[in-house]
């Protein structure tokens, strides 16, 4: 095992702060993106009803 | 497969395409998160350190799958694009809007985790290098691409002008690919190409690949899902949008 524990796994070495900055950045960027592209999916029904009352009316 | 021929065009239509990416989109997530746990698993713990770098290089394992993605996808965005612009095919257009905020994402965590690794091992966040200038160059062309589609309200003519410009643009990927050949850069020359053998031990190599196919797949499964919500947004006014279940009653 390369890592003897926890903490210096979390240390990295030293680099702790640039390699956990870019995976936890990219971590971010990989969970929000979904979650945008989810409330734009339901923004997008809204429209659809909107769109479906409108011409029933 | 009957006598008849195949349609190809079948799934030229938004109507026909909206359930098959719906039916696509977890296939492809279920593999994004298994090969990415895998390339984590991989990356962290079988990895050796570096014998120069010592634990920094382990940011290869999101930079470099960053990288690739930020070209590929610009490519695979031009094509929609051009091909939109040629046959005035509507879905080709909306796949090219799809493929542009993740593009930019991935170009923006080349260009962040590419930073991270460059203070501790060249000294500087950032240098005006061939390579790095070229991928800022492509994050701005992404920008633009979304700004020009923003900015038309016509959404038939934001395809065309949008499509200009990203097929001008796309010159601008091989520059990158080949800026550490071309320029003296301080970026370093590719340890994987197609020609030649990796230059790079093998559970390194094993990491990366596996973090590569792990964003590949989630580019898909993202950028399906988006252009299920722009076909939504672009064709509520149709019968089909109107009469599908999740609409609801």
């Amino acid at each position: 095992m390369i890592w003897g524990s926890a903490g210096e796994f979390l240390a990295m070495g030293g680099y702790a702060f640039y390699v956990w900055g870019s995976f936890l950045v990219a971590a971010a960027c990989l969970a929000v993106e979904p979650l945008l592209v989810g409330a734009r999916h339901r923004r997008a029904l809204q429209t659809v009803r909107a769109e479906r009352m409108r011409h029933e009316a | 497969m009957p006598s008849r021929l195949i349609n190809w065009f079948r799934f030229g239509s938004p109507q026909s395409f909206y359930p098959l990416a719906g039916r696509l989109v977890p296939w492809f997530t279920a593999i994004a998160v298994l090969t990415g746990a895998a390339g984590l698993w991989v990356g962290f713990f079988v990895a050796p350190t570096d014998a120069q770098q010592g634990e920094a290089y382990r940011i290869i394992f999101v930079h470099v799958p960053a990288a690739w993605m930020s070209m590929f996808l610009y490519v695979i965005m031009a094509f929609w694009a051009g091909v939109g612009l040629a046959f005035n095919t509507r879905l080709s257009a909306m796949m090219a809007h799809a493929i542009a905020p993740t593009g930019a994402m991935f170009t923006f965590l080349a260009l962040w985790s590419g930073a991270l690794w460059g203070r501790p091992t060249w000294g500087a966040y950032w240098v005006w290098d061939a390579r790095l200038t070229s991928e800022l160059v492509l994050f701005f062309l992404y920008l633009g691409y979304m700004a020009l589609n923003a900015a038309i309200d016509d959404p038939r003519r934001a395809d065309r002008a949008a499509a200009v410009l990203a097929l001008v643009g796309v010159v601008n990927v091989p520059i990158i690919y080949f800026s550490v050949q071309w320029w003296n850069t301080l970026h370093q020359g590719a340890s994987v190409s197609l020609t030649r053998a990796p230059s790079m031990a093998m559970t390194m190599l094993t990491g990366m690949l596996l973090m590569a196919i792990a964003f590949w797949m989630y580019g898909l499964a993202v950028v399906l899902a988006r252009v299920r919500a722009i076909m939504l947004e672009r064709e509520a006014h149709t019968d089909w949008a109107r009469e599908l279940k999740e609409v609801g009653q």
